[in-house]
């Protein structure tokens, strides 16, 4: 469905400036762009052409951003990033939860927005074909789904039951970031999402054993008041 | 189970007892039963004691009688220099609470806790002055002789028949936390006076010499210890309590006392007292108000007030309640608060009295049903009727008498007329009418005068022998009697209706005051408006000066210099005495009563609001207990009043602090949404632009000007952010000069050219308009503002039509977008800093319009805004043409 040379994006954006420099750019980059200025449109768009990634700036005019994925949601697991304002954490962190795969925080320089959009279409690319059998590997970091184990730089590193749930949860969504609710949810499941000091004191022992200064990660980075991010490339 | 524990809540009031007690200062007492006994001495040996230990402890005051031995022991130890009184030309040393307060020793020693102060002191009493020590803290070492204590005083009046005029209250020494004893045998203290080491002054040297008889010591002796002993027993019932030891509960016995003027009330209420303290049960002072001929006498209710105070003082529930009948309203008022036993004092009038009046005893005996009723020699009941009637219209009393009179001559005239007609008794009938009528107008007084003379009358005129008192025919002394027993009644009755309706009068003037006070108060809207409106109010209700200081916000009092409400310079400092003691001072009370002025704290639950000053204006008429429960109940309503004020004010500040808070909101969100817009167009753009060669020429330029027009963009919002901080702060200086409205339009327009470009711009400028004085950068300032919100907010290739004309007075430009239009009632809100219309899909930054009405209100000119028929809306700002003569010349037409 996605014709790989020409992935087609979506922009949904108000400001008439950002989508017109999104549109060269994109288009400069051999992707297909398509806009719409208003919610309803951009949901309108998403349905008759189905699109291979979405790019949605969250202050809408007509309705939340939120609202957009959501209903997105409802039927296609089409790649969404979310373009959004600094300081509103929260904002994010509700749309990541709604089904966003990234965000980006304005202002931000076109080479960021391309390497997310190339992340989130590898993803979708992998979605079916990916098996527990596959490594894993970035940096001297290796982690071999298959035998479940994982070595830096050669050395085998011993981890918990809980740190490899943690590390697989990362892995399988390497590149993207994934808020502390959803962690919690796949590693402590559903009733834990708020215990957020789990998720502290397991990170930091992750970075302990895989990182070789854990207060200036290379792997595991943070995303302050949203969530992690594991560096694929 | 829990029953065998302590009561929580008792648990609970002893602890705060004890917090009370660490915080207030002890309170030692050397107890004695006569002079002489050595407390002094005894007091300085304990001094010495603690003073070796460390403690900081100072001698406030001594008597300067004091014996050789005494001072001995007083030396080296830190005496407070005393206080020098001036009065009437004598010099009085007096103990200087001021500067022990000043001083704040830990201990301090003030000799004879009964002694009453030189006028002028602080508090007329020492014992208030201790009071006062321990409230900051000070523990105090003091002495008393059994004598001085207020519910023993008439007791030992009675033994030594000496009146002890100094006394203290009981609960002072009830609440000491210690009580030393001194104790000698009366045998010893005859020995010691007889070898001259009791000091006696020169007056009371024969006073002294029968009070120290052998018997009366030993009575002394006895109350002393007994005393003593009683305090004991509490003591081991409150330590029973306290470690349940055994349940000795205090009697559910309650005790009242019927009070009256009569000076031997103050006995009733000293023997109820020592009553109610054997029983450890409440009392209660009640007095009878009763209906009917009202006590109007100053000097009953003079002595009524102050058996009511002793009565207070010593630790009494004082009531006052109305009653047709003295018996049967005790009677009720005990079944009300479940009173056990009534305490009555023994009639002394004759019995011949209780024929005519009833007896009040007997009365009261009869009705009690299961109460107790205890009669103590002493007193009358009666004390509630009038001990001397007096007329309730002393002004015009021969005025009054004068019309009783006159009317008793007019029915003698009508009489004089119908005698051929009617038989002399019933002429009779006339008179009794013309009784009725001078009762109803004129009072008792001259309505008993119009009957004896009114008898007479008939007696001399129409029953033969006329012209004499002789009567011939002795039925008519029938007719007498009867028309004179007549006569009496109606007059009793009739003034007791007039008096009653008087005094209900006098009740519903005060509650109509208070009403009104009430009604006036609840409406004003700020403290001044309260204390002047309240100020008045008292003013007239009680016919007083008055003055109220108020309260600031930091709670300090507000003291006004000169105006109305400025109180007496003299009395700040018993004003500032009130604010900070949070009780009543000046005349009238018990502290500084040498002050003309009563003042009164304005207090509610959350502390004190300020002061209400009352000052009557003739300075010898006391206020009596009515008025003063009014002034009361003012000071509650005013202090309520206050109160209302202040949480109004809190609720103003909170409101403007969310306010405040909104705007600040506001302004993060616009500064970050609005710069971040045109920044990140920009930074994509430029990132675009640098990280891919391959881009084509047109792609380029399209970039390029992208990031033109956005920094465009952003630049008018900092110039808008810059000049909404300058007109906020009034730094904008306008530099008008006369210049034709279409160049200033002209310019806008091209300089806004690429913003304008997908909209049409319709333009109509009327030919001939005077130029406008306008400070031209800042008028373009509020075009631009103005096109940009059209263009922002209609629809794309639409018009927007900009009109310029004159109405001869004003210059009016209008712009007119096909936009939304606004929400109705948004009219005037749009132009307020930071608003944003409700709802719509775009939104500015909520500050152009701020700033085209800081301008144009700068200019002397005004802007509105208002929907535009047929969709849309209009902005209109109207300038100010200067008159024809300061305009330049202008050009010759051509």
């Amino acid at each position: 469905m996605m014709s790989n040379d020409h992935p087609r994006v979506l922009v949904i954006e108000d400001e008439l400036p950002i989508r017109k420099f999104l549109r060269i750019s994109l288009e400069s980059h051999g992707y297909i762009v398509s806009e719409a200025d208003t919610a309803a449109k951009g949901i309108g768009h998403a349905v008759s052409e189905p699109p291979d990634a979405v790019v949605l700036d969250l202050g809408l005019p007509d309705q939340d951003g939120l609202t957009v994925i959501q209903r997105l949601r409802e039927w296609s697991q089409v790649p969404i990033i979310v373009l959004s304002a600094r300081g509103r954490e929260s904002d994010k962190v509700a749309a990541l939860d709604a089904g966003a795969d990234d965000y980006l925080t304005k202002p931000f320089g076109i080479g960021e927005l391309m390497a997310r959009l190339r992340v989130s279409l590898r993803h979708t690319a992998q979605l079916g074909t990916t098996s527990d059998g596959a490594a894993f590997q970035v940096g001297d970091l290796v982690v071999d789904l298959g035998r479940r184990e994982v070595t830096m730089g050669g050395e085998p590193v011993r981890l918990t039951p809980t740190e490899y749930r943690l590390l697989l949860v990362l892995v399988r969504n390497a590149g993207k970031v994934i808020t502390h609710r959803q962690l919690l949810k796949e590693v402590w499941g559903p009733d834990s999402v708020s215990e957020n000091q789990y998720l502290r004191v397991y990170m930091g022992q992750l970075r302990r054993k895989l990182e070789s200064d854990p207060a200036r990660p290379r792997y595991l980075m943070t995303e302050p008041g949203v969530g992690y991010r594991l560096v694929d490339e | 189970m829990s029953d065998d524990r302590p009561n929580p809540d008792s648990l609970l009031a002893r602890v705060k007892a004890e917090e009370a007690g660490q915080q207030r200062g002890r309170l030692k007492i050397f107890f004695g039963m006569a002079p002489g006994v050595g407390k002094t001495y005894a007091m300085l040996e304990a001094a010495r004691k603690v003073a070796k230990e460390g403690a900081d402890l100072i001698v406030g005051y001594l008597e300067p009688h004091a014996r050789p031995e005494t001072n001995a022991l007083a030396m080296g130890l830190d005496i407070l220099p005393r206080k020098m009184i001036e009065y009437h030309g004598h010099v009085i040393e007096e103990f200087d609470l001021e500067a022990a307060l000043a001083r704040k020793p830990e201990i301090i020693l003030v000799d004879e806790l009964a002694h009453t102060n030189a006028a002028g002191a602080t508090h007329p009493k020492r014992w208030q002055d201790i009071e006062d020590l321990l409230n900051a803290g000070i523990s105090v070492y003091t002495t008393v002789n059994v004598q001085h204590l207020e519910s023993l005083n008439d007791v030992i009046a009675q033994v030594t028949s000496i009146p002890v005029r100094e006394t203290v209250p009981d609960r002072v020494f009830e609440s000491a936390d210690e009580v030393e004893l001194v104790d000698i045998s009366p045998e010893d203290l005859i020995e010691r006076l007889r070898e001259g080491r009791v000091y006696v002054s020169e007056q009371a040297a024969r006073a002294i010499e029968s009070f120290f008889r052998k018997g009366n010591l030993i009575a002394l002796r006895e109350l002393a210890l007994r005393k003593t002993a009683e305090r004991v027993g509490a003591q081991a019932i409150d330590y029973r309590q306290l470690h349940d030891v055994d349940r000795i509960w205090p009697t559910s016995d309650r005790l009242l006392v019927c009070v009256g003027p009569s000076p031997m009330s103050a006995r009733l209420i000293r023997a109820t007292r020592r009553m109610a303290a054997s029983l450890h049960a409440p009392w209660i002072a009640l007095h009878v108000e009763l209906d009917g001929p009202h006590h109007e006498n100053p000097g009953d209710q003079q002595r009524l007030d102050a058996n009511l105070r002793l009565a207070e003082e010593l630790g009494a529930t004082v009531a006052m309640v109305p009653g047709h009948s003295f018996a049967s309203t005790v009677i009720d008022y005990c079944r009300q608060q479940n009173v056990t036993r009534i305490i009555a004092g023994k009639p002394l009038h004759s019995r011949w009295l209780d024929w005519w009046r009833g007896s009040l005893v007997s009365d009261l005996i009869r009705e009690s049903g299961d109460t107790d009723v205890y009669v103590i020699s002493g007193d009358t009941t009666e004390t509630a009727r009038p001990s001397k009637p007096v007329s309730d219209r002393p002004d015009d009393f021969w005025q009054s008498y004068g019309m009783a009179m006159a009317i008793v001559a007019c029915c003698t005239a009508i009489a004089f007329v119908l005698s051929p007609f009617f038989e002399p008794t019933n002429l009779a009938m006339v008179y009794l009418a013309g009784v009725v009528a001078v009762a109803m107008t004129q009072g008792r007084g001259p309505s008993i005068a119009a009957t004896v003379v009114g008898v007479a009358a008939f007696d001399v005129l129409f029953v033969a022998p006329y012209g004499t008192f002789a009567v011939s025919d002795s039925q008519y002394l029938l007719t007498f009697a009867i028309m004179m027993l007549t006569g009496l009644v109606i007059s009793e009755l009739a003034a007791s209706v007039r008096s009653q309706s008087l005094r209900q009068r006098d009740r519903e003037l005060r509650t109509a005051a208070l009403y009104a006070l009430s009604k006036e108060l609840s409406t004003l809207p700020n403290r001044e408006a309260v204390i002047e409106k309240s100020r008045r109010m008292i003013q007239q209700a009680l016919d007083v000066d008055a003055w109220i200081v108020g309260t600031d916000a930091h709670q300090q009092l507000v003291l006004q210099e000169s105006s109305d409400n400025a109180p007496p310079s003299t009395e700040i400092g018993v004003i500032r005495w009130v604010f900070d003691h949070n009780r009543p001072a000046g005349r009238g009370t018990d502290t500084l009563p040498g002050t003309a002025t009563t003042y009164l704290p304005l207090t509610v639950t959350s502390g004190i609001l300020g002061v209400l000053g009352v000052r009557p204006h003739s300075s010898d008429t006391p206020f009596g207990l009515a008025q003063r429960d009014l002034l009361q109940a003012f000071a509650g309503q005013v202090a309520g009043a206050l109160e209302r004020c202040d949480l109004a004010e809190l609720a103003e500040r909170t409101r403007l602090q969310m306010e405040t808070e909104r705007l600040r909101n506001s302004l993060l969100s616009t500064v970050s949404h609005d710069l971040r817009t045109p920044l990140a167009t920009i930074t994509g753009a430029a990132s675009a632009l640098a990280g891919q060669s391959h881009l084509a020429e047109s792609q380029r330029r399209d970039l390029a000007e992208s990031i033109v027009d956005e920094s465009d963009r952003l630049n008018r919002l900092v110039t808008n952010l810059l000049d909404l901080t300058r007109l906020e702060a009034n730094a904008i200086q306008l530099h008008k000069e006369l210049q034709p409205i279409e160049e200033v339009v002209g310019v806008t327009l091209g300089r806004l050219e690429r913003s304008l470009r997908e909209h049409r711009i319709a333009l109509k400028i009327d030919d001939n308009l005077p130029p406008v004085a306008i400070d031209s950068l800042l008028f373009q300032q509020v075009l631009t503002n103005l096109l940009d919100n059209a263009v922002k907010y209609s629809p794309v290739e639409s018009t927007v039509d900009v009109q310029c004309r004159s109405d001869g007075k004003s210059l009016i430009v209008e712009v007119a977008d096909r936009g939304p239009g606004l929400p109705p009632g948004e009219e005037r809100r749009i132009f307020e800093k930071f608003y944003r219309v409700e709802g719509q899909p775009r939104t500015g930054s909520g500050i152009g319009l701020a700033i085209c009405r800081g301008i144009i209100d700068l200019h002397g000119g005004s802007i509105s805004a208002k929907n535009r028929p047929g969709g849309g809306t209009v902005f209109q700002v109207s300038l100010p043409l200067g008159k024809q003569s300061e305009m330049p010349p202008m050009c010759p037409a051509k």
